[in-house]
C-alpha cells in the first residue's frame, strides 16, 4: 500500500537470523492524491497488463474515484462468482482486479480473451456494489492520549477538535482496499478538506487499533506501526485474527463507521470482550 | 531461523502475502531427498546455522546455501540426505555462499498450521524466529531408515548470475532505451534484503519512468522488480507486500527466483528479458519438479569412517582414509558445494 516514497522496507541484513523487525515498514502508507493527471502515454481505460508468468491486472483507473473502486470490486465479484477455471486467486487494489491464473492451464491469450469480453460485457463504472457488504460501527475514542494528533488534523482540515470529531462520526467510509498489513483497510473516501498531506517524519510506533488520516482516508492499523499519517482515534478492533474462525474480518467495499466513546468505555470494552470485536457490531449494508 | 513450507496462496485480497521459503527450489529438493510431501515444513536458516539436538532417530536433508555440516563432529554431505540416532548433535556453520539453507526432517515440521501453512511470515505477525533452546515437533515419517542419496546436480544458484525476466505492469513505460539498458548492466545485491525483497544498486543513472509518474497503489507479487524512488531496482521476494506503487520494470521467472533470493551482498546479477513461451517451458509445478528430483537422486557415496568392514566395499579411487568430506571422490565434475 506505499505509494512512490517510502515502500519497502529498510531491511535488515539476511545474515541475521530474518527480519529482526516485526511490525510493518514505516512506508507510509500510501495511494495517490486523488485526480492526479494520468500517465503519459497511457492506454484507455479498462485495460489489462501482464504481470510476469502468471498475473494479469485489469486496471480500471489512474486515479482514485468512487467509480472505479466500485468496478474493481463488481469485476472482482463476478470472477469469484463465476469462477473460470485456471483462475487461482483474485485481489483488488484501489481500482483494478490482479487475477492470478495457471498458464499450463489457460493461455495468456485465452486468459486475456476472457477478461476483454468479460469487460465488455457491461459499463462495470456504472455496476452496483456487490451484495453482501457490511456496516460496522466501531466505538472509538478520539483525541487525548487515544488519538494525539487530532487537533493537528482538524486544524489542517479547517476544523475545530468536536467538528472533526462530528463530521468524521456521521460519516461511513468504505473499504477502498486491504493491505500494507493484512486485514488493514484504507478506508474512503473523505470529503476534499480531508486532503491532508502526510507528514514530514514519521510517527515512531501508533498502536494497533489506531485509526489514524491523509489524503482523504483512514487507515485502522492491523499491528503496532510507524506511520506517516496521524493518529486521530483509537479502537480495540483488531482487523486480522489469525487463530479465529473469521481471520479476516473486512472485505474490500465494506463499510465503516466510528462511534465517539469515552477512555472509561474502550477500557470496559477491552476488559470484556475478548472476540477482537472491541465492542463493533455489523449488520449488512443498508 | 524459522519454519517455512510453501507458504499460503490465496490471501492477496486480504493483504497477506504467499510467503514461503525464500528459495522454494531448496525447499523441494529437500522434500525430494527424504522421499516426502512436498507441502511439508522444514526450517530456513538466513545465513547462520546452529546447533541441533535431536531427542528421536530420524532422517534429515541439507540444501540451500551450502554450510559445513557436523554430525556429532563427522562431516556431513550437503544436498544430501542422512540418518541421525537420538542424542545425536547437528552443527550447520555460516553459509559458505548463498543466503538460505534448509534443514529438513523426515516427516517434516508438525508446528500447528496457521491459514493453511506452517511457514513464518514475519510482516503478517505469523509464527516466529526461532530461539535458542526451541523444540520442533516431527510429524510421522513416511520412509523412516531410507537415507543416504544426494541429488547429482545442483543448480549453482548461490552466487548471483543470469536471471531470466518477464514485463510487469508498468514495462512498457520505462521505453526502449532503459529497458536496453536494464538488460546490459550488471547489478550488485546491497545490504539490504530480507524475505520481503533485495536491493540492488548499479552504475549509472536512476532508472525511471516518464515524468516522474505517479502510480496508484496496485497489486504486486513475487519476482516484480520495482524501481524505488532512488531508481534502484528492488525485487520483490515470497513474504513482499501485495500491493504497491512503485513502477515495475519486470518480473522474474519463478524458476530463477532462487538465484535472487541467494544473492548474497555483493554478489552480481544480470537481468534479460524472454519470450513468454520460453518461460512457459522453463516453469515447472513443485509437484513437478520433486518428481523430477527424486528420480535424479544418486545414493550418497559413504565415508570410509563410516564403513565397518571397509573390505566389503569397492573404494572409489582416490578416497583415503583421511577424507573428510563424506562425498569427496564421488563427483564426476561436479562443482563441490563447500
Amino acid at each position: 500500500m506505499n505509494d512512490i516514497p517510502g515502500a519497502p522496507h529498510p531491511p535488515p541484513d539476511p545474515s541475521s537470523s530474518g527480519p529482526s523487525s516485526s511490525g510493518p515498514s514505516p512506508a507510509d502508507p500510501h495511494p495517490d492524491p486523488p485526480h492526479a493527471a494520468p500517465p503519459p502515454g497511457s492506454l484507455a481505460y479498462p485495460h489489462l497488463r501482464a504481470i510476469g508468468l502468471t498475473g494479469v491486472l485489469v486496471d480500471f483507473s489512474a486515479t482514485l474515484d468512487e467509480a472505479s473502486n466500485r468496478a474493481a470490486l463488481a469485476f472482482r465479484h463476478m470472477l469469484e462468482t463465476e469462477s473460470w477455471p485456471g483462475v487461482e486467486e483474485t485481489a483488488t487494489s484501489l481500482t483494478s482486479v490482479f487475477v492470478r491464473f495457471d498458464p499450463a492451464h489457460v493461455s495468456h491469450a485465452r486468459m486475456k480473451q476472457a477478461l476483454q469480453q468479460a469487460l465488455a460485457r457491461r459499463d462495470w463504472y456504472s455496476a452496483p456494489f456487490p451484495a453482501g457488504r457490511r456496516l460496522w460501527s466501531v466505538p472509538a475514542v478520539f483525541g487525548g492520549e487515544h488519538g494525539p494528533q487530532l487537533a493537528e488534523a482538524a486544524a489542517l482540515a479547517g476544523l475545530d477538535e468536536q467538528a472533526a470529531i462530528d463530521e468524521l462520526a456521521a460519516r461511513r467510509t468504505r473499504v477502498l482496499t486491504l493491505g500494507f498489513a493484512p486485514g488493514q483497510p484504507y478506508l474512503g473516501e473523505l470529503p476534499r478538506h480531508w486532503d491532508l498531506p502526510r507528514q514530514d517524519t514519521l510517527t515512531a510506533r501508533v498502536p494497533a487499533g489506531a485509526l489514524v488520516v491523509a489524503i482523504r482516508q483512514l487507515v485502522l492499523f492491523s499491528f503496532a506501526s510507524p506511520t506517516g499519517w496521524r493518529h486521530i482515534a483509537q479502537t480495540a478492533f483488531r482487523n486480522f485474527r489469525p487463530q479465529g474462525d473469521t481471520p479476516f474480518v473486512l472485505h474490500p467495499g465494506d463499510e465503516l463507521r466510528f462511534v465517539p466513546v469515552s477512555p472509561e468505555t474502550l477500557a470496559n470494552i477491552r476488559a470484556r470482550d475478548q472476540s477482537g470485536n472491541g465492542g463493533a457490531t455489523s449488520v449488512p449494508v443498508p | 531461523m524459522c519454519v517455512q513450507d510453501l507458504g499460503r496462496p490465496g490471501f492477496m485480497a486480504f493483504g497477506l502475502s504467499q510467503g514461503g521459503a525464500a528459495d522454494r527450489l531448496a525447499l523441494i529438493e529437500g522434500a525430494a531427498l527424504l522421499d516426502q510431501d512436498v507441502g511439508l515444513g522444514a526450517l530456513e536458516m538466513a545465513g547462520a546455522g546452529g546447533t541441533f539436538a535431536f531427542s528421536h532417530d530420524g532422517r534429515i536433508a541439507l540444501t540451500g546455501a551450502p554450510m559445513r555440516a557436523l554430525l556429532d563432529g563427522r562431516p556431513l554431505a550437503w544436498n544430501a540426505s542422512h540418518g541421525v540416532g537420538a542424542g545425536q548433535r547437528l552443527e550447520l556453520g555460516g553459509a559458505l555462499k548463498g543466503v538460505f539453507a534448509y534443514l529438513h526432517l523426515g516427516g517434516g515440521i508438525a508446528t500447528p498450521p496457521v491459514l493453511g501453512s506452517r511457514s513464518c511470515h514475519l510482516v503478517a505477525g505469523l509464527g516466529e524466529v526461532l530461539a535458542a533452546g526451541a523444540e520442533l515437533p516431527l510429524g510421522e515419517d513416511p520412509k523412516p531408515g531410507e537415507t543416504g542419496w544426494r541429488l547429482q546436480s545442483v543448480a549453482d544458484r548461490f552466487s548471483g548470475g543470469l536471471v531470466r525476466v518477464l514485463p510487469s505492469a508498468q514495462t512498457g513505460l520505462f521505453g526502449a532505451a532503459q529497458i536496453e539498458r536494464f538488460q546490459s548492466v550488471t547489478f550488485t545485491r546491497a545490504q539490504r534484503g530480507n524475505r520481503q525483497g533485495v536491493q540492488l544498486t548499479c552504475d549509472g543513472a536512476p532508472f525511471a519512468v516518464a515524468g516522474q509518474l505517479r502510480i496508484l497503489s496496485e497489486s504486486m507479487v513475487p519476482g516484480d522488480i520495482q524501481m524505488t524512488g532512488e531508481g534502484r531496482p528492488f525485487v520483490l521476494l515470497p513474504e513482499c507486500q501485495t500491493t504497491g506503487g512503485y513502477p515495475r520494470i519486470a518480473n522474474v521467472i519463478p524458476g530463477d527466483l532462487p538465484i535472487v533470493a541467494q544473492a548474497a551482498p555483493g554478489a552480481r546479477l544480470r537481468f534479460r528479458f524472454v519470450s513468454l513461451e520460453r518461460a512457459l517451458a522453463a516453469d515447472q509445478s513443485p509437484r513437478q519438479l520433486w518428481a523430477r528430483l527424486r528420480r535424479a537422486r544418486v545414493p550418497l557415496v559413504r565415508d570410509p569412517h563410516d564403513i565397518a568392514d571397509l573390505l566389503a566395499y569397492q573404494l572409489i579411487s582416490g578416497v583415503t582414509a583421511g577424507a573428510d568430506h563424506a562425498d569427496e571422490g564421488c563427483s564426476e565434475g561436479e562443482e563441490d558445494e563447500r
